[in-house]
């Protein structure tokens, strides 16, 4: 039951705490939230009980660091190399963390019931689906835009593109978490479904991996990179308006 | 207007049958088409004056390029109805056109590769159109894999039809960026409305291989189709009365 609650050095009252959100609050009729209402109590449980489980914050910036790490020990370590294709290291390892965190978006929601609850709440579920989306992104995404600068530097970048960079992998992100909750839902249910995840996930990322990538190269040259930024922001508006709501006609499929 | 033909179609029995019937009405074309098209482009057809003969495979890459685009959109648009009006044979048609379109492609990537080595010295380019059409191959598998990995049979319906709607949406913006990465490929030479750069006797067989092409996608969509409706109704009383052993 308490399957979430890893952290064992917590104190027994904290476990027991109520899950953060009420779906009780949420549902009953006669106090019958809205709609950003009930976005908010999704985002901040997310929130919780991400910040519960804190090892599992830590992994895809651990291995977005160890795909850095690849990179120089198999190609060479000089820099001017490095820093020739530091843009696509970069963005293949954001790309590759934050599909890394795509099976953790819902799989525990999926095992203990709390999709079914969402489903059946009688508030839109693809604004909850915007909800953990956006939690997931503030968990991944952003961790991710803050760490590519320092993978950068390592790989020879000056710091007059730092900047520039953050900002690429903190727009593009929001598109890959956004596809992400798409690919993830539709793969609930289904063992071992790693590898088809990013089977399905990765060729729909590829314009934000090119996007990102020029942005990236063109703040290396000292370039303007506005053009491809705006390409990136062009994709994550698109992607908000239209990805909650495949996650969650997914999601309902998934529970049909 | 009567609508009663359009409601027969949600019938796997009547789908069976008719897609029996119409079966041989688009094989046969088909065969014709390719074998006069091939003739026209193989044997009649004027050898390119920079390419010589090497243009020719593009009787083949063209038409399977075409298909392999298609039949996505085919597939996307049968998931969409079934989706929208949860028509069991709508599903029935996109699961069915799933591994053609992924052969379309592989052939479309294949004649592409052969062609490359002799007119720019390599098997492989990262050129825009390729480059596309493999992520397309991709596309195609993912949908496939995902249908397979759902055991329940109406789940993976509906689950791969929303990926397909996903991926359609995609595919524009897929090629678009993939042309905006990279421009090596030769511009489109074939759909110049106006003046087609193409002489008449290299145009028509090519015009003829499309138009067999596609006869030949509607074949072996109604053969496949068959084959699922069969797959999916195993259980009911009808087959026996339909099928004769």
């Amino acid at each position: 039951m308490n399957h979430r609650e890893g952290n064992v050095a917590q104190p027994l009252a904290a476990l027991d705490a109520p899950v953060p959100v009420d779906i009780a609050t949420i549902a009953t009729p006669r106090r019958e939230a809205s709609a950003l209402a009930a976005v908010r109590l999704v985002l901040l449980r997310d929130l919780r009980l991400a910040f519960r489980k804190r090892s599992q914050l830590v992994q895809p910036l651990a291995f977005f660091a160890m795909v850095t790490l690849l990179f120089p020990l198999a190609i060479s370590p000089e820099l001017a190399r490095l820093r020739e294709l530091a843009p696509g290291v970069v963005w293949v390892g954001a790309l590759l963390g934050s599909l890394l965190a795509l099976e953790f978006l819902f799989r525990d929601d999926a095992h203990d019931g709390t999709l079914e609850q969402y489903a059946l709440s009688g508030q839109s579920l693809t604004a909850l689906m915007f909800a953990k989306t956006l939690a997931h992104w503030l968990l991944t995404g952003l961790p991710l835009a803050l760490m590519a600068p320092l993978a950068a530097v390592s790989l020879g970048v000056p710091a007059a593109a730092l900047p520039g960079i953050l900002l690429a992998v903190a727009v593009g992100s929001v598109t890959l978490s956004l596809i992400g909750s798409i690919g993830a839902a539709l793969t609930l249910g289904i063992k071992r479904s790693g590898a088809l995840l990013s089977l399905l996930t990765l060729p729909l990322s590829l314009p934000v991996l090119i996007f990102g990538a020029r942005a990236t190269q063109l703040a290396i040259q000292g370039a303007s990179f506005l053009a491809p930024l705006e390409l990136l922001g062009a994709l994550a508006v698109l992607g908000l308006t239209l990805a909650p709501l495949a996650a969650a006609a997914a999601v309902r499929i998934s529970l049909e | 207007m009567n609508w009663t033909w359009f409601h027969r179609l949600a019938s796997p029995p009547h789908v069976y049958t008719l897609a029996a019937r119409l079966t041989p009405w688009f094989a046969w074309p088909a065969a014709l088409c390719i074998a006069a098209g091939l003739w026209g482009g193989l044997v009649l057809a004027p050898p390119d004056y920079q390419q010589g003969d090497g243009f020719r495979i593009i009787y083949v890459h063209a038409p399977s390029a075409w298909m392999s685009l298609m039949v996505y959109v085919t597939m996307a648009s049968a998931a969409a109805i079934g989706l929208i009006w949860r028509m069991k044979v709508a599903h029935a048609v996109a699961a069915s056109c799933a591994p053609i379109g992924a052969s379309f492609t592989f052939a479309a990537l294949v004649t592409g590769a052969l062609w490359g080595q002799p007119m720019w010295g390599t098997y492989w380019e990262w050129d825009p159109r390729l480059t596309s059409e493999l992520v397309l191959l991709f596309l195609y598998l993912g949908y496939i894999g995902l249908r397979a990995g759902i055991e329940d049979p109406q789940r993976a319906d509906r689950a791969s039809a929303v990926l397909a709607v996903v991926g359609v949406v995609n595919v524009p913006i897929i090629h678009y960026s993939v042309t905006w990465w990279n421009s090596l490929h030769q511009a489109p030479s074939v759909m110049r409305l106006g003046k087609p750069q193409m002489p008449a006797a290299m145009l028509v067989p090519l015009l003829l291989m499309l138009l067999g092409f596609t006869l030949l996608f509607i074949a072996l969509l109604l053969t496949r189709l068959r084959g699922e409706v069969l797959a999916r109704e195993r259980a009911a009383s009808w087959i026996r009365e339909v099928v004769r052993t």
